[in-house]
């Protein structure tokens, strides 16, 4: 056998950004077999993997003397990722596509493709951390270090039997750190632009991309109500409208009106002050726990209702369903059907739901 | 040591033509165009590597131009042949490379011309009721490919052509796949026209032909120039042209000893992954086949996986049809011999050409049985 033969494969998924590029770099200087694969997830015409992305990564995998491939999963991704998106926002709830091109794609799909490959496992640019706790050798998934770009909230689902084959090379690190070590290996992808918007929807136009996804599927215009039931106007369709909105709804009042509750099933924006948007209770369904089981009920624990939300205190109380009842320590604002609860315990990520709204 | 079982996409160069080009980068610089003594050299050796084409396909030197690619000279000979005013009507096969069913689409979409598409039965062969039927009224044009790039199927040319003539059409055939592995004769064919591409026979990438059979003229494709007779006008790419010379001297030459070599492995391979991995069958004809392509489906795995997998252990092969980004699409010419999607994305092409051995072919069809378990993990 030769000496690159028995070093570890890692595979990285390489998005022909800097942190992911990073990620690889890291990875090469730690010894690793590094396999580039870039997911080539929606047309080219979206930002999911562009031409431009995918030549990108490639020109760094040149650079750090990797293999690299470009892997097909267009079908796939708009089954599990981009339609039901479109039904959640008919739905009347306001979904992160994220979490579950996480789950999917990073961390079933391409840790599948891994072992294929005879790999160990997978690598990405997140940032967030993978610990291996002492004694048990059980993994905890961890904030990342730089609270400005923590990505631990769209990684809540993950469990531990995948946790064990996946590595964050970027955890320790500060955005800072990662671009100027991406100029210090002179890669070409060192000052590229953060992505902000839904991939998929690069012009952040999500009604349109809706409408067009799920044709005729959108039951159109509707009242806008109080929480009395009073008709205060019109609206343009559910889903151009998410919890906690307050422009854009063509209303004149006294005082200022938000976005309460969408109500899918009768075709309603229900709309109200803004003391309506406090929640002191919530519930979180399909709930997934990085430990693989929850932690005892009543357990005082800090919880992320959005990914810019800096945490709440609150306390879980696990139901016999797979939910969790979330009761806050003091009234949190905006609870948003169809975003995700994440569950901390100091740094560690314990886990998360989907949230299906207040519980009265 | 890279174990290279991708010939179908391209070859390697023979040492014999690297030795024809180099004098042409080095000392043999001129412009065949011009009177001097440079340019007359340049234009002897153009000149030599014309005939050396024209040998290799049966047809007269005055009627070989030369291309940049086998792309190149389908679109050339398409637009050509379906020039001038008036509807055209076409006739083609559901397994053409994208280099004659894209111009052919592009066409039918601007309103001008009407595409019929035979289909091919379960091995990969034109269905002859269907190809009958197309041919039943006047027709400007059909188009075949001889031997298909993807699964290596040869198609009766002979009597397409002579149905086709029988309507007036104009008979192209996309020979690019089978040079120097089958003979090809253009007249023996039928064919008024026909290309092929050096990069497939051990020579140089950027150097394409077409060839027409006597009398037939050809509308000039690129204007600006009295080269190739003004059909393709450009300064020649003479070292190129050269390579491709040489190249289609040597598959001339050496055609039946090469043609026995590939089917001696290509069989030996096949015969290796029937007793060593389970759940295999092989798409297209066998009795109608390239010496040298074998295109097996492994049921149930990821084909792209299998690729990558096998490129790691350090043997190229191809699957399907790479997209713009370098991911791959399930083959359109699998899909038209009736697989699914799914069952397509489980097929693998490999082809051999010069420099394998025996002993690589072992070492493939010991590597198979493991990297296929793995790849077929992943699909369920």
């Amino acid at each position: 056998m030769t000496a690159s033969a028995v070093r570890p494969r890692v595979v990285v998924g390489m998005s022909g950004g800097v942190d992911s590029s990073v990620a690889a770099a890291l990875l090469v200087e730690q010894g690793f077999d590094v396999v580039g694969v870039t997911l080539h997830l929606a047309g080219s015409e979206s930002r999911c993997c562009s031409l431009d992305d995918a030549d990108d990564a490639r020109r760094v995998a040149d650079r750090l003397g990797i293999r690299f491939y470009v892997a097909n999963y267009k079908d796939r991704f708009r089954e599990e990722v981009i339609l039901p998106f479109a039904d959640e926002y008919l739905a009347g709830r306001t979904p992160i596509p994220c979490v579950a091109c996480n789950q999917h794609f990073k961390f079933q799909h391409l840790v599948a493709r891994a072992r294929a490959l005879g790999a160990e496992g997978v690598a990405t640019g997140h940032y967030a951390r993978i610990e291996t706790e002492a004694g048990t050798g059980a993994p905890r998934l961890l904030r990342g270090v730089d609270p400005r770009k923590d990505q631990s909230y769209f990684l809540f689902d993950l469990r531990p039997e995948q946790l064990a084959r996946i590595r964050f090379p970027l955890g320790g690190l500060t955005k800072d750190e990662v671009r100027a070590k991406a100029r210090e290996l002179g890669l070409a992808t060192a000052d590229k632009p953060e992505s902000q918007e839904i991939c998929f929807v690069p012009d952040g136009d999500y009604a349109r991309v809706v409408e067009e996804l799920r044709p005729g599927a959108a039951p159109g215009e509707g009242e806008i109500v109080d929480e009395a039931g009073q008709v205060l106007g019109q609206h343009r369709g559910i889903h151009h409208y998410t919890v906690g909105q307050r422009r854009g709804l063509g209303l004149s009042a006294e005082e200022p009106l938000y976005v309460l509750r969408l109500e899918a099933r009768h075709n309603r924006v229900v709309v109200g002050p803004e003391r309506g948007l406090d929640a002191q209770r919530g519930r979180a369904e399909r709930v997934s726990w990085t430990r693989g089981h929850a932690p005892p009920a009543g357990r005082p624990v800090q919880v992320k209702i959005r990914y810019q939300h800096e945490g709440a205190a609150a306390r879980l109380h696990p139901t016999q369903d797979g939910a969790v009842e979330i009761a806050f320590q003091e009234p949190v604002r905006a609870l948003a059907p169809g975003q995700a609860a994440v569950f901390y315990d100091g740094d560690e990520v314990l886990g998360g739901g989907w949230l299906a709204g207040r519980v009265p | 040591m890279r174990i290279y079982l991708d010939h179908n996409a391209t070859t390697p160069l023979r040492e014999e033509v690297v030795e024809a080009m180099l004098p042409m980068l080095r000392e043999q610089f001129g412009n065949p165009s011009s009177t001097h003594a440079e340019g007359a050299a340049a234009r002897r050796c153009l000149d030599a590597a014309r005939e050396q084409v024209a040998a290799l396909v049966a047809a007269e030197p005055g009627d070989v131009v030369f291309t940049g690619s086998a792309t190149e000279a389908n679109n050339s000979a398409i637009h050509a042949a379906l020039a001038g005013p008036g509807p055209k009507r076409v006739v083609t096969s559901a397994i053409e490379h994208p280099s004659v069913s894209e111009p052919l689409a592009h066409l039918e979409a601007r309103g001008s011309v009407e595409v019929h598409v035979v289909p091919v039965d379960e091995t990969g062969r034109l269905e002859a009721a269907a190809l009958a039927a197309a041919l039943a009224e006047p027709t400007d044009l059909l188009v075949v490919i001889l031997a298909n790039n993807e699964i290596g199927v040869v198609q009766d040319v002979p009597a397409l052509a002579e149905a086709a003539h029988g309507v007036g059409a104009h008979v192209h055939v996309d020979a690019t796949q089978a040079l120097g592995k089958i003979p090809v004769a253009l007249q023996a064919l039928g064919a008024d026209s026909l290309c092929g591409s050096a990069h497939k026979f051990n020579g140089p990438k950027g150097a394409g032909f077409l060839a027409l059979a006597p009398g037939r003229s050809l509308e000039p494709f690129v204007l600006g120039g009295p080269q190739e007779r003004r059909r393709r006008g450009g300064t020649e790419n003479v070292a190129g042209r050269v390579g491709l010379g040489r190249a289609a001297e040597l598959a001339r030459s050496e055609l039946g000893e090469r043609a026995a070599r590939a089917r001696s492995l290509r069989d030996r391979l096949w015969e290796g992954i029937q007793a060593k991995v389970p759940e295999v069958r092989r798409n297209g004809s066998a009795e109608h086949m390239l010496p040298n392509t074998l295109n097996v489906e492994f049921i149930g795995a990821a084909g792209d996986i299998l690729l990558e997998a096998l490129d790691l252990e350090g043997v190229a092969v191809s699957a399907g049809a790479a997209c713009a980004s370098g991911s791959i699409e399930p083959s359109h010419v699998l899909t038209a011999l009736g697989r699914t999607p799914e069952q397509a994305r489980g097929a693998l092409r490999l082809s051999v050409g010069h420099g394998n051995t025996e002993a690589e072919i072992d070492r493939v069809v010991d590597l198979l049985p493991d990297l296929v378990a793995r790849a077929r993990a992943v699909a369920s």
